[in-house]
C-alpha cells in the first residue's frame, strides 16, 4: 500500500488534486470540532455581520452564521455530488457493458438513448423535474433528480471501452477455455477498465455538483438546507454583490471552484495512468 | 451533400425535438400533486374568492386548455401546439402569451451568446495553439496554469467575482440590467451603445471562462499532431513556418475543436442562462429565474423546450457544414 502511495509522486497532477479533494472532504468533520453547526439555521445570529473575530465569516441578511453554513454545507454538496455520480456510474456501468459486449438491437437502444440525451443541455430537464417536485425538496431527492441524466457520459465511454476489449486475445481465450458472458465481463473486463471507471466516476461527480449548484442558484434546491449552491441562492436573492457583502458569497465560491479543480486534475491524473501516450502531451 | 445523410441528421434532430416534448409533457403530469392546477387554484385564492369558485375557476380553465380529456387527446394537442410555437399563456403576467415573452428575451440572449462564443473560441484557439507551438516564447507555458483554473470555474460564478470587483468596487460598468432604466429600448445608436456597455461584464464573464477549455483542447489537439510525418514533411521541404503552423498544425487541430463547439452548445446555453441571471440580464435566463420563482409553470415549461430547440437547430447547422471544413469527410448515410 505505502509502495503504491509512493508510485503519487509520478502523477504530480492525481496527487495534488487529491490532496485539494482530501482538504475539502475535510472541511465538514473538523470544521464541525471547532464551529457549532447549528448557528447555519436562520436567526442564529446578528444580521448583516462583516467578518469579526466574533463572526469569522460574517453573518447573512437572515442571521446564519457564514462558518457555519460553510462547514454544514460542503459535506451536503459533497454527499449530492457522490451519491448522483455513484448512481450515474453504476447505471452506466450496467448499461455500457450491456451494449458493448451484447451488441445488436439492445447497443443500438442504449446508445441512441444516451445520444439523445446528450445533446439535450441538462439542466433544463433538470428544471423540469425539480420544478414539479419543487417544495419539499431533500438533499437527498436533489441527488436523484441530478443522478437522472448523469448515466449517460459513463456509459458512452464504458461501451466503447468494452467494444475495444472484447476482441483482444485473453477474451477469446477466456470464451475458448469456456467462460460465460457474466465471468468474463467481471473476471476478465472489469479489471482491465478500472482506470476508465475511476475517471468516469470522478467527471460523474464533477458534473452532478455543476448540476446541482446550477439548480439551487437558480431557487430550485432545498430551500431549508445550508448546501453551497442554495447560498449563492440566497446571496443573489438578497442582492449580497450590490451591498457589498463579499463574505456572503466569496467563501462558497471559493470551496466550489477548489471542489472543480481538485476533480478536473484527478481526472487528467487518472487519464495519463488509464491511457500512457497521454503522459508525453498533458 | 447526399440526400440520406441530410434526412439522417434531420430525422435525429427531430427525435430529439420530440423526445424533449414528451419527458417535458409527461414529467409534470406524473407528479402526485398537478402543480399547474395547484398554481391555478393558489392564483385564484389571491382573488379572495371563496372556495367552491376557485374549482369551479380551475374547470374552466382545464376546459380551456384541454386538461380534461384523456391524456392521449392533450398529449396530442400538445405536440401540435409545439410545431406552431404555441406554449399558452403565461400564469403570471395572465394575459401575456409564452410565445410573446420568450421572443422579446431571446435576441438579448442569441446576441450575447454568439459574440461571448465565437470571441473565446476564436481567442481561446488561438492561445493554445501558440501555446503548443514549440517555437513560441517559453512564457506563454506559464499561461497553463491560469487557464486551467479558469476552465474550472462556472461561468456565473466568475460572473459574480467580476461584478463585485469591476462594478462594485471601481464602479467601471453598470452592477446589473441590459440597459440603463428608464430608457425604452428602439433602434438606434445610443440605446444600441448603452445595450453593448452593460453586455461587456456578461460577455467577458462567459469569455474568460471559457476561454481556458478551448485553449486547453487545442493545444493537446496540436501536440498530438506535431508528431505527425506531414509536419516532419513540410519541414524537410522547407515551408516558411507561418504556413507549417497555420496550414499544416493549426488547419488540422481546428476539426476536432469545432466538433467540440458544436457537442459543447447545452453547457454553454446553461452556463449563459445563470450568467444572465448574475447580471439581471433581460433575456431568456433572467426570465426563466422569475418564472421560477413566480410558479409560472407554463412559462418555465415553455423556455425549456425553446432552448431545446434552439440548441437542436444550431446543432444540426453544425453537424451539416463541418464536412464542408474537412474535405475527408465523406457523408456517410449509412
Amino acid at each position: 500500500m505505502l509502495k503504491q502511495l509512493s508510485h503519487l509522486r509520478y502523477h504530480p497532477f492525481l496527487l495534488a488534486g487529491l490532496l485539494i479533494l482530501g482538504l475539502i472532504l475535510l472541511i465538514g468533520p473538523v470544521g464541525a470540532l471547532f464551529v457549532d453547526t447549528d448557528k447555519a439555521k436562520v436567526g442564529s445570529a446578528l444580521p448583516d455581520m462583516p467578518p469579526s473575530s466574533e463572526y469569522l465569516l460574517g453573518t447573512d441578511t437572515v442571521g446564519r452564521e457564514l462558518m457555519a453554513v460553510i462547514v454544514a454545507g460542503t459535506p451536503k454538496t459533497l454527499r449530492i455530488g457522490l451519491v448522483a455520480g455513484a448512481i450515474g456510474l453504476g447505471v452506466g456501468i450496467i448499461l455500457g457493458f450491456i451494449a458493448g459486449y451484447f451488441g445488436g438491437l439492445v447497443d443500438n437502444i442504449i446508445k441512441g438513448t444516451a445520444d439523445v440525451l446528450l445533446t439535450v443541455p441538462g439542466l433544463l430537464f433538470l428544471v423540469v423535474i425539480a420544478t414539479t417536485i419543487k417544495g419539499a425538496v431533500t438533499v437527498n431527492m436533489m441527488a436523484l433528480v441530478v443522478a437522472s441524466l448523469a448515466w449517460m457520459w459513463p456509459t458512452r465511454t464504458i461501451r466503447s471501452q468494452v467494444l475495444s476489449l472484447k476482441e483482444r486475445n485473453f477474451v477469446l481465450v477466456a470464451r475458448l477455455s469456456g467462460m460465460n458472458g457474466l465471468e468474463i465481463i467481471f473476471r476478465e473486463l472489469t479489471p482491465n477498465l478500472l482506470p476508465y471507471l475511476a475517471a468516469s466516476f470522478v467527471t460523474a461527480v464533477g458534473s452532478a455538483i455543476l448540476a446541482t449548484i446550477g439548480l439551487e442558484a437558480l431557487g430550485l434546491g432545498p430551500q431549508n438546507e445550508p448546501t453551497l449552491g442554495m447560498t449563492i441562492y440566497w446571496s443573489l436573492y438578497y442582492t449580497s454583490v450590490l451591498r457589498g457583502m463579499w463574505w456572503w458569497w466569496g467563501p462558497p465560491i471559493i470551496v466550489i471552484i477548489l471542489t472543480f479543480m481538485g476533480l478536473f486534475l484527478v481526472t487528467m491524473g487518472l487519464d495519463q495512468i488509464a491511457n500512457p501516450k497521454l503522459r508525453r502531451i498533458v | 451533400m447526399p440526400l440520406s445523410y441530410l434526412l439522417k441528421r434531420l430525422g435525429v434532430f427531430l427525435i430529439v425535438i420530440w423526445a424533449a416534448a414528451t419527458l417535458n409533457f409527461l414529467i409534470p403530469r406524473l407528479a402526485p400533486v398537478n402543480p399547474i392546477r395547484e398554481r391555478l387554484l393558489q392564483a385564484v385564492s389571491f382573488g379572495g374568492a371563496g372556495k367552491t369558485d376557485m374549482e369551479k375557476v380551475v374547470e374552466t380553465y382545464e376546459a380551456e386548455f384541454g386538461l380534461n380529456q384523456p391524456l392521449w387527446k392533450q398529449y396530442l394537442r400538445y405536440l401540435s401546439d409545439i410545431l406552431r410555437l404555441d406554449f399558452g399563456v403565461s400564469i403570471a403576467n395572465f394575459p401575456a402569451k409564452v410565445t410573446d415573452i420568450i421572443l422579446r428575451a431571446l435576441p438579448w440572449t442569441i446576441s450575447l451568446l454568439t459574440l461571448a462564443t465565437l470571441i473565446a473560441f476564436a481567442l481561446g484557439t488561438l492561445l493554445g495553439a501558440l501555446i503548443a507551438w514549440p517555437k513560441s516564447s517559453g512564457a506563454l507555458q506559464f499561461l497553463v496554469g491560469p487557464l486551467l483554473t479558469l476552465s474550472a470555474v462556472p461561468y456565473y460564478l466568475l460572473g459574480l467575482i467580476l461584478v463585485y470587483f469591476l462594478a462594485f468596487s471601481f464602479k467601471l460598468f453598470p452592477l446589473s440590467g441590459g440597459y440603463t432604466l428608464g430608457s425604452i429600448p428602439r433602434f438606434n445608436l445610443s440605446f444600441f451603445l448603452d445595450a453593448a456597455y452593460h453586455s461587456i461584464l456578461p460577455a467577458f464573464s462567459i469569455v474568460l471562462a471559457s476561454l481556458g477549455t478551448w485553449a486547453l483542447g487545442m493545444r493537446g489537439m496540436m501536440i498530438s499532431g506535431l508528431g505527425e510525418d506531414y509536419i516532419t514533411f513540410a519541414e524537410a521541404k522547407g515551408l516558411p513556418e507561418r504556413v507549417i503552423f497555420l496550414k499544416y498544425a493549426v488547419r488540422n487541430a481546428l476539426l476536432p475543436q469545432t466538433t467540440a463547439l458544436a457537442l459543447s452548445m447545452g453547457y454553454v446555453v446553461s452556463g449563459a442562462v445563470l450568467v444572465e441571471v448574475v447580471f439581471g440580464y433581460p433575456g431568456v435566463g433572467t426570465v426563466l429565474y422569475r418564472a421560477i420563482q413566480t410558479f409560472d409553470y407554463f412559462l418555465i415549461y415553455g423556455i425549456v423546450i425553446m432552448l431545446i430547440l434552439a440548441i437542436g437547430l444550431v446543432t444540426l447547422i453544425m453537424d451539416l457544414i463541418y464536412p464542408l471544413l474537412d474535405p475527408r469527410i465523406v457523408y456517410q448515410g449509412e
